[in-house]
């Protein structure tokens, strides 16, 4: 077994200590403030998507809405009523979406939070015009995005692990093998790495065993019941539709 | 953050998904299927040089791997040409545990007769089914899972019963695994197949007549809706609803089966003198038929010969 690995994944079952949704409930601020940048982390896009695309806002009001909706997460307590036996917390949330634009129209006028809509980190104008086209329903465009935010967020984990223990390497072959367009065999990573073709095995073999473990760290984070965890793993790593 | 297309994240869940062989003696060739428990897999084994099929999790759950673990060792110890063998078990550098056992190639049983097979050769492989099963229960086991699917049948009429993860051992002298509580209340089992003391949650309490209704509905399917009147009794005795209506074993089962291949009396069909005429006279038809044409050339020389 590999060093990065702690001793209870070689089991397969991750740690129940860290739960995103508990730290969200928690009545520590830092500890609030942690769940929350790890729910954001996956869901901001979802939101912002779902906003766009289910409720037609403009980038404008559904990045606000967006914003006002996370600082609810924590303010107004929304995680408080989430109960895991009854739902999936991406159910629940899509949701609790769904009141705030009802109430948001509403009261029609919106509280202004800071100035303006937040700078945002990634062009979601072409992303909205590219989901816009293909035909799915919103809430199918919500799962999917959830998965790309639980898979983006495992990759930053892991990229920064990598990075931080030397094996940046490791990494970069992930992603010229699994992340880019054509697949390069191993004869070509090996050459254009200048390694053997059985060290490209074995780091390979290596960083897919830890991105599968961040990936089940992260949906432990999400997720605030074992049966929750259990009904995403198979829904995202599992014979799932996500 | 990295930015991700769908396509990106379904090459990530394909490579966090399939198994890590590092390490072990397997290399990846394939995928055989997928199921209930996770997701089988065809690999090459590099010592012996030959392809297996590996049955591992797809994702974490305490009690799905103890089923998988338990089905590894229930057929380990049920050694029969009719039951996939099993090679190997354990747990991969990944944690998840898996098994290997014979890599079948063949058609699933529902895919082989959804080909016209005559109906004589559909009650061969009905046989050499039950034959498997009667062996498990022999061996103390029931299936309690029993349905076209969980069958494979190879290209020379050999059939293999898959799928034990809702085997129940009734008399375990061998210290397996224990199995999970499935209580009063659980329902195991595929809906269509499953005898009523199933559906109805009497896992805990079914013996060796739960797995002949499963056989009594399968023979009811394999001999297709236009079945002969004694087969249709057969099948309809098998999946009585009170337990003490069906064939006390699968080997009674067998032998009703057997006698109507044949041509004998089935003790499920009361029969009519003229059924019953009609019956032995296809069983016999080419002695009876030696015995006519004699008759009608007898016959023929009395009637033109006067003698």
């Amino acid at each position: 077994m590999n060093g990065l690995m702690d001793e209870h994944l070689v089991r397969g079952f991750p740690p129940t200590l860290h739960s995103a949704v508990a730290l969200v409930r928690s009545g520590d601020a830092a500890e609030r403030a942690r769940g929350l940048k790890t729910l954001s982390a996956v869901y901001w896009r979802p939101v912002y998507s779902y906003l766009r695309l289910r409720w037609h806002r403009p980038h404008e009001e559904a990045a606000d809405l967006a914003q006002e909706f996370f600082a609810d997460v924590v303010q107004k307590e929304l995680l408080a009523r989430f109960d895991p036996s009854r739902a999936r917390l991406r159910t629940y949330l899509r949701v609790c979406i769904d009141g705030l634009v009802a109430n948001h129209d509403k009261a029609a006028a919106r509280q202004k939070r800071g100035g303006g809509a937040p700078p945002l980190p990634f062009d979601f104008e072409e992303e909205i015009e590219r989901l816009n086209g293909r035909g799915d329903s919103p809430e199918t465009l919500f799962e999917k995005a959830w998965a790309r935010g639980v898979f983006a967020l495992a990759l930053r984990r892991l990229h920064d692990e990598c990075a931080s223990t030397g094996k940046a390497q490791h990494y970069a072959l992930l992603e010229q093998y699994d992340l880019a367009g054509e697949r390069p065999t191993y004869a070509e990573l090996a050459h254009r790495f200048g390694i053997a073709v059985t060290d490209v095995t074995n780091h390979l073999s290596r960083v897919r065993r830890e991105l599968r473990r961040i990936v089940l760290e992260v949906l432990r984070e999400l997720t605030a019941s074992d049966e929750e965890f259990r009904e995403e793993a198979r829904a995202l790593l599992g014979d799932g539709a996500v | 953050m990295t930015r991700l297309d769908d396509e990106a994240v379904s090459r990530l869940r394909a490579a966090v998904r399939e198994p890590d062989l590092s390490q072990t003696k397997y290399r990846l060739a394939g995928v055989a299927g997928t199921g209930g428990m996770g997701t089988v897999y065809v690999v090459e084994d590099t010592e012996l040089k030959r392809r297996v099929a590996l049955k591992v999790l797809d994702v974490p759950d305490a009690g799905i791997e103890a089923r998988l673990r338990r089905e590894a060792q229930v057929l380990a110890r049920l050694e029969h040409p009719g039951i996939v063998p099993v090679h190997d078990a354990g747990a991969l550098p990944d944690g998840r545990a898996f098994y290997t056992m014979k890599w079948v190639q063949g058609d699933r049983l529902d895919r082989r007769l959804s080909r016209p097979v005559p109906l004589a050769e559909r009650l061969r492989l009905f046989l050499r089914i039950a034959e498997a099963v009667a062996f498990a229960h022999a061996r103390g086991v029931l299936h309690r899972d029993l349905k076209p699917e969980n069958v494979m049948v190879g290209a020379f009429g050999e059939v293999l019963v898959l799928d034990w993860g809702l085997a129940k051992v009734l008399a375990d002298t061998g210290g397996l695994l224990p199995a999970r509580r499935t209580g009063e209340s659980a329902v195991l089992g595929t809906p269509g197949f499953m005898s009523p003391e199933q559906s109805g949650g009497e896992s805990a309490t079914v013996d060796a007549r739960t797995d002949v209704y499963s056989l009594g509905a399968m023979l009811h399917w394999m001999a297709g809706g236009n079945s002969p009147r004694p087969l249709q009794a057969i099948s309809r005795k098998a999946m009585a609803a009170r337990r003490e209506d069906r064939y006390p074993d699968v080997l009674s089962l067998a032998a009703e089966v057997t006698r109507f291949l044949d041509g004998e009396a089935v003790s499920a069909d009361a029969e009519s003198v003229l059924r019953r005429l009609a019956r032995v006279a296809k069983r016999h038809r080419v002695a009876l038929g030696i015995v006519l044409a004699y008759l009608a050339g007898r016959a023929l020389i009395l009637l033109f010969t006067g003698r």
